[in-house]
C-alpha cells in the first residue's frame, strides 16, 4: 500500500496573527491578505452597475442599494445596540414624504431635500420611537411596526399630501449613472462609517448596552440617551434611503409605508450574516435580484422565494459573511503522521 | 463624629408584594471604614444594596450621601456621585474584551468631566486599572473576550469597573461568592488596598470567616430587619445573631 496515512491539519491563521486592535504587518503579502476582502467588496460594489446586462437590472441594483441601507440600519440596531427595530417602512415613509413634500410644495432641488429629509426624518422617527426606548424586549419591535400602518392610515383618511394618489412629478436623477454612482458610494461610506463607529468608544458603549444594560447604568451612563442617539443614526439612514427612493420613482405614495421595507431588510440581514454590517449589504444584493429573477414563476414567486430563503437559513445559519470570513482565515492541509 | 458619616441610611423599607424585603433599616457608614453586612438567605441584603444604589425605589425612608439625598435618583446618577456597586452575579459585556469593558465606565460623564483626555487614551487607562486589579498586563489576557474569563476574573472585572469610576464608596454585593478559597485569599489584599486608598467599602457577604478578617464593623440582617451592629468580635458573641444566623443556641 502506497497510500500515506495522514490527517487534516487546520491552521487558524487569522486568530493567531491578528487580534482585535493589534496589527503586525510584516510584508506586502500580509497587507494584501488583510486588505483583500475589503478591497474586493468595494470594487465589486463599484463594478456591479457596469457588468449587469440591461437598464432594468441597473434599476434593480439601485433598489437593492435602498434595501441594503435599510438592512444596514436594522443590523446596526439589532446587533450593536440590542434594539429589534421593524421600522424600516416607517423610516422610508417619513424620509420619502419629507423629501417629496419639500420638492413638490416648495420646489426645492434634490440636493437640498435629501439631506433635510435625512436629518429631519431621523429626528421625527426618533421622537416617535422615544416613548418605548426605556422598555426592554419585544415592545420596541411592535411599536416600530405599528407606526408605518398608523401613518399610512392617517395620510389616507385626512387626505394629507395627496392622500391615496400621493405626490407625482417629483424631481428625478438626471440619468441612471448618476443614480447608481450616488447611491452605491453612499452605501459604502455608511457601511464603513458604521463599522468604524461601533469600534470607537461611543460604539463600545452601545455594544455594552446590548450585552448588559444594568451594568452600563451602574457605570454612570444614561442608557436612554445613548439609545436615542443610536436610533437617530439608524433612522436617519432609513430616511435617507426613503428620500432616495422618492426621487428614484419621482413619486411618493402610501406604498412607501409598505411592510416590505420592514421585512425584507431582516431577511437580507439573516442571509448575509447578523452583526457584520457588510453582510446585510451582500444579503440585499443577493435577495433583490433573486426576487426579480423569480418573477418568471408568476404567482408562485413567493413560494420559490421562501424555499431559497429557508434553504439559506437552514444550511448557512451563521450567514454568508461569517461563513466566508471563517473559511478565509482557515487553511487546511494534509500532514503525515 | 457626625461629619465622618459618608453614607446614612434612614429607616428604609421595601416590600415585594406582601413580603417585606427590607423593613425599616437604619445605619451609618463612616469615612474610610469597611462595613460588613451579613444575614441568612433572603434576609434582604441584596435589596439593601439595590436601595442604596438606586436600582430599586424605596417605599419609605431615605439614603443620604454626605448630606445629599440619594433616594429617587436614577442608578446612573448615583454612580456619577461616586457611589458604585458590584453585582452578585458578574455582569460583564460578553462581546467585548476586558480592556473595552473598562472603556465603558471611562466614557461616563463622571470620568469625562473630571479627567477628560488628560490621562492619555482610555485603552491605556483601562490597562492600568486592569493591571492594578490583577490582570497580567504583558499578556493577551486583557484582550480576551469577557465571555472567555473564569468566575474569579469576572469578579475582578466587576471591581475594576467600579474603580474606573473613581468612587469614594463601593458597595460590594457578595464579592467572594462563587470563588475558590485561593481566589478569595488573593482578593482580600485587593480589598484592603482599596481601603488604604481611602475608599469606604460596604461588603455584603456570605463568607463570614473571610469577612470578619477585614471588616471593621458588621451589621447583621434577618427577615429584612437589622438585628445587630457591632465590631466582629462582639457579633460572634451576640446571642441573637448566633440564634438567627449561625444556627447555634
Amino acid at each position: 500500500m502506497d497510500e500515506k496515512i495522514g490527517r487534516r491539519e487546520r491552521l487558524d491563521r487569522g486568530i493567531k496573527v491578528q487580534t482585535e486592535g493589534i496589527y503586525a504587518i510584516s510584508s506586502w503579502r500580509g497587507i494584501a491578505y488583510s486588505l483583500f476582502p475589503t478591497v474586493s467588496f468595494v470594487l465589486g460594489m463599484l463594478i456591479i452597475p457596469l457588468v449587469v446586462p440591461s437598464m432594468t437590472w441597473q434599476r434593480i441594483m439601485t433598489i437593492a442599494c435602498i434595501f441594503a441601507l435599510l438592512a444596514l440600519s436594522f443590523d446596526f440596531l439589532a446587533h450593536f445596540v440590542g434594539i429589534v427595530c421593524l421600522g424600516g417602512a416607517f423610516f422610508t415613509g417619513v424620509g420619502g414624504y419629507i423629501s417629496g413634500v419639500l420638492n413638490s410644495a416648495f420646489g426645492l432641488p434634490m440636493v437640498i431635500t435629501i439631506p433635510i429629509a435625512t436629518i429631519a426624518g431621523g429626528a421625527i422617527c426618533t421622537f416617535f420611537l422615544l416613548p418605548c426606548l426605556p422598555i426592554r424586549g419585544i415592545y420596541f419591535a411592535i411599536v416600530s411596526l405599528m407606526y408605518p400602518l398608523l401613518f399610512a392610515r392617517v395620510i389616507q383618511a385626512l387626505e394629507l399630501f395627496g392622500g391615496t394618489d400621493g405626490l407625482p412629478g417629483l424631481a428625478t436623477f438626471p440619468n441612471i449613472w448618476v443614480e447608481l454612482y450616488f447611491i452605491i458610494p453612499m452605501t459604502l461610506i455608511l457601511t464603513f462609517g458604521l463599522r468604524r463607529l461601533v469600534n470607537e468608544d461611543f460604539g463600545i458603549v452601545l455594544r455594552a448596552i446590548k450585552d448588559n444594560d444594568q451594568a452600563v447604568r451602574a457605570s454612570n451612563i444614561n442608557i436612554a440617551w445613548y439609545k436615542t442617539k443610536a436610533v437617530f443614526i439608524a433612522s436617519a439612514i432609513g430616511c435617507f434611503a426613503g428620500a432616495c427612493l422618492a426621487h428614484l420613482y419621482g413619486w411618493v405614495g402610501l406604498s412607501l409605508f409598505a411592510l416590505d421595507f420592514s421585512i425584507f431588510p431582516i431577511a437580507a440581514t439573516v442571509v448575509g450574516g447578523v452583526g457584520t454590517l457588510v453582510g446585510p449589504i451582500i444579503g440585499a444584493f443577493i435577495l433583490a435580484p433573486l426576487s426579480e429573477m423569480l418573477r418568471a414563476f408568476g404567482p408562485l414567486r413567493v413560494v420559490f422565494y421562501s424555499f431559497v430563503l429557508t434553504g439559506l437559513v437552514v444550511f448557512k445559519t451563521e450567514g454568508l459573511v461569517p461563513f466566508l470570513q471563517r473559511k478565509y482565515h482557515q487553511f487546511e492541509r494534509w500532514t503525515e503522521i | 463624629m457626625n461629619e465622618d458619616v459618608v453614607l446614612q441610611v434612614k429607616g428604609v423599607s421595601k416590600s415585594f408584594g406582601g413580603v417585606k424585603a427590607v423593613d425599616n433599616v437604619s445605619f451609618g457608614v463612616f469615612k474610610g471604614e469597611i462595613l460588613g453586612i451579613i444575614g441568612p438567605n433572603g434576609s434582604g441584603k441584596t435589596t439593601l444594596v439595590n436601595l442604596i444604589t438606586g436600582f430599586v425605589k424605596a417605599d419609605s425612608g431615605m439614603v443620604l450621601a454626605e448630606g445629599r439625598k440619594l433616594t429617587g435618583l436614577a442608578p446612573d446618577k448615583i454612580a456619577g456621585l461616586g457611589i458604585v456597586r458590584t453585582f452578585q452575579i458578574p455582569r460583564p459585556y460578553h462581546s467585548l474584551s476586558a480592556v473595552k469593558n473598562l472603556v465603558v465606565p471611562l466614557y461616563s460623564s463622571r470620568i469625562m468631566h473630571t479627567i477628560g483626555g488628560k490621562l492619555g487614551d482610555r485603552d491605556t487607562v483601562a490597562l492600568d486599572i486592569l493591571e492594578e486589579i490583577g490582570f497580567e498586563r504583558d499578556a493577551h489576557v486583557p484582550y480576551k473576550l469577557a465571555s472567555a474569563f473564569s468566575e474569579g476574573y469576572l469578579k475582578r472585572l466587576e471591581l475594576a469597573r467600579c474603580l474606573a469610576l473613581r468612587p469614594y464608596v463601593i458597595v460590594m454585593d457578595e464579592l467572594f461568592s462563587g470563588l475558590s478559597v485561593s481566589e478569595i485569599t488573593a482578593m482580600i489584599p485587593m480589598v484592603e488596598r482599596l481601603h488604604m486608598n481611602g475608599i469606604t467599602i460596604i461588603m455584603v457577604e456570605h463568607r463570614v470567616r473571610e469577612l470578619f478578617q477585614i471588616a471593621h464593623r458588621v451589621m447583621v440582617m434577618n427577615f429584612g430587619e437589622k438585628i445587630a451592629e457591632d465590631v466582629p468580635d462582639n457579633i460572634m458573641k451576640n446571642e441573637i445573631v448566633r440564634q438567627a444566623y449561625l444556627g447555634v443556641t
